[in-house]
Formats: structure tokens, sequence, C-alpha cells
């Protein structure tokens, strides 16, 4: 099939797209990553756990409560998110000053916590979620079938990711955060609330992985695993990026959403670790990532 | 077992074995203790899990509770899905604690290395979950007795109808792992010499999330039939990428592996329509339904055919054991081998010389949402598949069918 080089750039179109897809669904998800690890420097190893919450609360809003997906679009981020706030209030606060290791372990603990809570009640079968009337069905490009969901996803993760790149590095709100992590002692002095701003900033990254959640609920299999399968990945973007960087995050997760996919074209086998390969790469060369700033 | 004078226990073991138990010593350590070993908690734990150790406590409890007045014990364990774990979990049971046969058993990898820790110590395997064919092939052994389901069956249950169904060209999506690899190879041995073609095939690791790439490529395959040669959260995520990007307009999708947990947990209207082969189903006629119900009352779902398989095979080892007035494995397998099991679940059923537990399989299809009636209402039964045809034919590969 390779000599047939119409065909073969056909189907690297297709790929393309496909990679494009994925890649602005990892942008979304290390955002939320990008944000408490690059700016709070806490290593939240439940994100994965939070995203499958997501995912959850967005099923159990549908059958229990009858709340479409446009709906718990915009109200499961919320109530992740508010789980984040008490999460950084009463469990990372305390040990905000132990070495970073504490709360890695203590974030770890709580993923699978959830994880096997979410077992035990629902099965590791995991549940059906409906893509919602509006975007089923898709369009016939000429290279590849666009299915309208996956459009949708690149639409969202386009205004989230900018959205959320703006308010961080272009408004004022931003500017005290990024101040407010960078040097707490003084800017407590200007007679900013850092802690405030702190918990906020943890509750909004975590509220961007329930959105990220229910983003996958249609397209994915809902199940407790979810959320560990994609972790690392995610984490492995956010260090290629470069940490502390937004727009790098982003950036990033496009890009790598692209070479996983033309891995899944050449050679599927290795698709699941060219993300790692490529870290390793980068830190060799650049330890800072490819956007970071070098300390 | 301690490490006694070889040549005596050898001497023993030959003599027991060539008077086929008929001078057996009765119950050893007097009681009969079946260990359950699964994963309790992991991806695969729907499918054999807790509901497996469930299965086997009704089967003892059916049975009585004792068997030729000696008391009936269970002990069960997690497996998480690892070699080492479940193996060394195993090993503790038989040389510590006087099991005598171990039942569940659900990833190949885990029950390989069970299988030879149980032929060693000469104790029976009772296979319900796993799905490779290796057990009663190359790796058989006279101890191990496979119940529910494998990779030939699967493959001769499913890929033939559809080929004689006139659907020649296949593409498989495959799971990169041995369980993967072992179902493609056996499908296109089916395919091959049923006048099909493969024209081509990926394999994705295991846990891939997002199968668009691949259900490209199968797309521009032009195949009539894409094969997916996965299970679990694999099958479910392809599956619905499939039905996502239209493929399943264009092409007939085959699950080759899917459990009724894994069927419910997809939309109707993505799944329904879609044929598979499975060991059992619990809506088949009054005596499933009537355990089936039983079982739903104890565990909170319907059962799997694993779980089922289980409750089966338990059933078949007591019985097996009262007749053979003892426990030895050696005289028990030789009753189990002799008596045909039959039950809810095994029909028209015989356990081979190699192992293997042969009965009737079925062709099943995915209910659509307004066919069904409830929410366990899952699968149509299209069409029973007769257990010489869907196992196929014992194999010369096991040495010890082959030396008897």
């Amino acid at each position: 099939m390779a000599t047939f080089l119409g065909i073969n750039l056909f189907g690297l179109f297709g790929q393309l797209l496909v990679g494009l897809i994925n890649g602005s669904f990892y942008a979304l998800l290390s955002l939320g990553l990008a944000i408490i690890f690059g700016l709070l420097k806490i290593i939240n190893f439940a994100q994965g756990a939070l995203y499958m919450l997501g995912a959850f609360f967005a099923w159990m809003a549908l059958n229990y409560m009858g709340i479409n997906y446009w709906a718990a679009l915009l109200f499961v981020p919320l109530a992740v998110g508010f789980l984040g706030i008490l999460m950084e209030r009463f469990l990372l606060r305390p040990i905000a000053n132990e070495d970073h290791l504490y709360s890695l372990l203590l974030t770890f603990g709580l993923a699978l916590i959830l994880q096997g809570a979410f077992t035990h009640l629902y099965g590791s079968s995991g549940l059906s979620y409906a893509i919602p009337e509006q975007l089923k069905g898709g369009n016939r490009l000429p290279f590849m079938y666009l299915p309208n969901y996956r459009a949708w996803i690149i639409l969202a993760s386009i205004v989230v990711c900018a959205g959320t790149w703006y308010m961080i590095e272009k408004t004022k709100l931003g500017a005290y955060l990024r101040a407010g992590t960078e040097n707490p002692q003084l800017m407590q002095a200007f007679g900013i609330n850092v802690p405030l701003i702190v918990t906020l900033t943890f509750g909004f990254g975590v509220g961007l992985a329930g959105f990220a959640g229910v983003m996958a609920a249609p397209v994915y299999s809902v199940s407790p695993d979810m959320g560990s399968n994609m972790l690392i990945v995610v984490f492995a973007i956010v260090v290629i990026g470069g940490m502390g960087s937004i727009g790098g995050a982003i950036l990033t997760g496009l890009g790598m959403g692209v070479v996983e996919g033309l891995t899944k074209y050449f050679y599927p086998e290795a698709s699941t670790t060219v993300i790692f390969a490529v870290m390793v790469i980068v830190l060799l060369t650049k330890p800072a990532g490819l956007f970071g700033k070098e300390a | 077992m301690k490490p006694m004078k070889k040549s005596l226990l050898t001497a023993a073991v030959a003599t027991a074995f060539a008077v086929s138990g008929a001078q057996a010593a009765g119950i050893s350590d007097d009681k009969v203790k079946i260990g359950v070993l699964a994963d309790m908690g992991g991806v695969y734990s729907d499918i054999c899990g807790k509901g497996c150790v469930t299965a086997v406590e009704m089967a003892v409890e059916d049975f009585g509770g004792t068997v030729l007045g000696k008391p009936i014990e269970i002990v069960s364990a997690d497996d998480q899905n690892k070699a080492d774990i479940g193996s060394a979990k195993v090993r503790e049971w038989v040389e510590s604690e006087g099991v005598d046969a171990v039942n569940g058993l659900v990833a190949s990898s885990v029950t390989g290395a069970v299988t030879k820790v149980l032929t060693d110590n000469k104790k029976i395997a009772l296979i319900s979950t796993s799905a490779s064919h290796a057990f009663t092939t190359k790796a058989c052994s006279p101890y191990n007795a496979h119940w529910t389901y494998n990779v030939v069956a699967l493959a001769n249950g499913t890929v033939k109808p559809m080929l004689d169904a006139g659907k020649k060209k296949w593409f498989f999506i495959t799971a990169d792992y041995a369980f993967g690899h072992a179902l493609e190879k056996v499908a296109t041995g089916v395919i091959n010499s049923n006048g099909g073609e493969v024209v081509g095939a990926v394999r994705a690791p295991l846990g891939t999330t997002d199968f668009s790439s691949y259900v490209l490529q199968a797309q521009s395959s032009g195949a009539d039939v894409v094969a997916l040669a996965n299970a679990g959260a694999d099958f479910v995520n392809s599956l619905k990428t499939a039905a996502e990007f239209g493929l399943t307009e264009t092409a007939d999708v085959a699950g080759l592996l899917v459990f009724t947990h894994n069927a419910k947990a997809l939309d109707p209207n993505i799944a329904g329509g879609m044929k598979l082969t499975t060991g059992f189903y619990w809506d088949m006629d009054d005596e499933t339904r009537a355990w089936s119900k039983r079982f739903k009352e104890r565990h909170g779902t319907i059962p799997a055919m694993g779980q089922a398989g289980a409750y089966s095979m338990t059933m078949h080892y007591l019985n097996a054991i009262k007749e053979a007035g003892t426990d030895d494995a050696d005289a028990v397998m030789a009753v189990m081998k002799k008596n045909k099991p039959n039950d809810f679940f095994a029909r028209n059923a015989e356990l081979r010389a190699d192992g293997r537990m042969v009965h009737d399989m079925y062709q099943v299809r995915i209910k659509k949402a307004d066919e069904r009636s409830n929410e366990d209402d899952i699968f149509a039964i299209e069409q029973v598949i007769p257990g010489d045809v869907a196992f196929g034919p014992m194999m010369d590969q096991c040495n010890f069918t082959a030396k008897k």
C-alpha cells in the first residue's frame, strides 16, 4: 500500500487531522495540570482521577437527575472544582511547606482511593454515555469522515485553552497569580490574599479536569481507570512543554497529538511510548522544556 | 509438600495412577478446599472477580456443603492480574493450606503461571475465564480443566458464519499483547482456510484510549469486516470510535471477545446488531434464567459467562470427588473426564482428554434499543454452535495426551 503515493497522502491528511483532534484534547487536559503543576508547584497525581470524576459526574447527572450534556458541561466542572477547593484547603495546605514529595504521595493516595471507590460502586466494565443529539453525525471531507463531536472537541478546546491563556498571561488577575506564586511574601505585603488565589487557582485547574471528563464521556469508555491511563501522558506533555508555561502546555498538547497520530499510522506498536521518547530527548537537550524558562 | 524421598513419592503416585483411585485414601486433610483466584478489583473484576467467588459458594451450598462426609471450604484471593502474585498465592495455598483445586483464573498470563504450580503439585486447575487455548494445547496438563470458552471457539463462532455469509475481506484491530496476537492468529487461520483474506491489521497497545487513527486505517483498507481482537475497555473504546467515524455503516464490525458486561457498557444505538460468540447467556431458557436469578439476588448483577462456568465446573468437580471416593487429583480428573458435565451451563458437553471442556457455544446478536425490555436484556441468540464445531478437533500439540 505504501507505494501508492496518492492514497498515502490522503491517508496522511486523515491521520494529521485525527492527531490534531487528539492533540486538542491533550491540550485541554494538560492545561489544568500545567496550571497546578507549573504555577502552584503542586504535583497533583489526582488530576487523572478528577478527570474520571468529571466523566462519572456527567453520567450520574444524566441518569440520576436528568441533567443533559450541555448543563453538565457547565455544572460538572464547578462541582469538581469545588471538590478541588476542599482538597486544597483541607488536605494540601497543611503540608504546603513540606517537601513536594508529600503532596505527590497524598494526591496519589487520593487518586487510588477514588479509583477504588468507583470500581467498587460501578464495576470496572465502564458505563455508556451517548453523544448529545445536536452533535450526532458528521461530515464527509475529501479525505475522511469527520464526526461532529470531534469537531466540537477541537472548537471547545481552542476556546477554553485560549481563554485560560489570555486570563493568566494578559489580565491583571493573571498577573497577581503569577506574581503570587513567584514571590508570595512580597504579594502578601501588597495586601493580596495569596492563599485565596492559590486555592481558587487549584480549584480552577481541577475544574478543567472535570470539564475534560465531561468532554470525554461520550467518546471514551466512562470507567474508573480512564484517568490513570491518561495521567502519565499528560504529565509528560507538561514536562515537554516546560514547567509553568501555559502556552507551552497547549502547543505541546497539540503537537504531541499529531506526533502520536503519525506514529499510529507508521508504527502503531510504539504509539504509547513515542511521547516519552520525545520527553527524554527534550529533557536531554533542553532540560527546562520546549517553552520553559531556564532557572 | 515437603521434599521427601522422591522415588517413594513417584512410586506412590504411579500406583495411585495405575489403579485409578480404587484404593485412594479418601479426602486429604479431612476437607476439600477450593481456592478462587481472580482479579478482584481491576479491569477484569466484573467478568469473574467476586462474582466467581459467589458462583463457587453457590455450587458448594447447592452440593450440600460436604462431600463424602467432609466439609468443603472456599478461600479466595486477588491476583491483581499479575502472574507472580497469582503463582505465589497458589503455591502458598497448595503447599501449606491444603487447597485441592483452584477455580476462577482470568488473565491468561496469570493462569499460565498458576497452572504450572498446580501441575507440579498435582492439583487441579479449574479455568473459568481465561481466553488462551494454550492450556489445552502446547501448555496442557493432566490437571487442567478449561471450561467456559477459548480463542478457538470465539474465532470459529464469530468468524466462520460471517465468511459463509460472503464477508471475505478482513481487517484486524488487535490488542498488542499475547491474548490479542493469539486471537488474531487463530481467526486468521479460520479466514484463510475458508476462502477469506486478511487485507490488513494494526496492533494497538493495551489501554489505548483513542482508536480513531486505527479506525481510519481500517476504513481505507476496503475490508468487509473489521475484527476487534481486543477486550474490555479497549473493545468498548474501539467500537465507540468505529461507530462515531461511520465505519459501522460501511463495514461489519466483529467483536471477537465480548462479555455481557462490556455489551452493557455500550450505547445500544452503537452496539446494536453486532454479532459475537459467547459460552453462556443468562436469558437463554428457564434453566439459565432460574440460576441467573439466584446469582443476581446474591451478587447484584447478571452472571458473566465465566461466573456461570465457575459454578458448573465446581459442581462437576464435587460430583467427581463423590464418585471417585477421594479428592486425589488423578482419580478425580479421571472421573471428570469420564462423566459428561450436564447442567444449565454445560450443554452437550464433554471434558476432553486434553482438558478442554467442549460444549455448545452461542452466536448472539446485541439487541438494539427498541428490542430491549430491561437493562439486562442484551443479547438475542441467533444460532447454537455445537461444541465440536466451535472448539475444533483436539490438536496433537498436547504432550500428555499423546503419551497416553
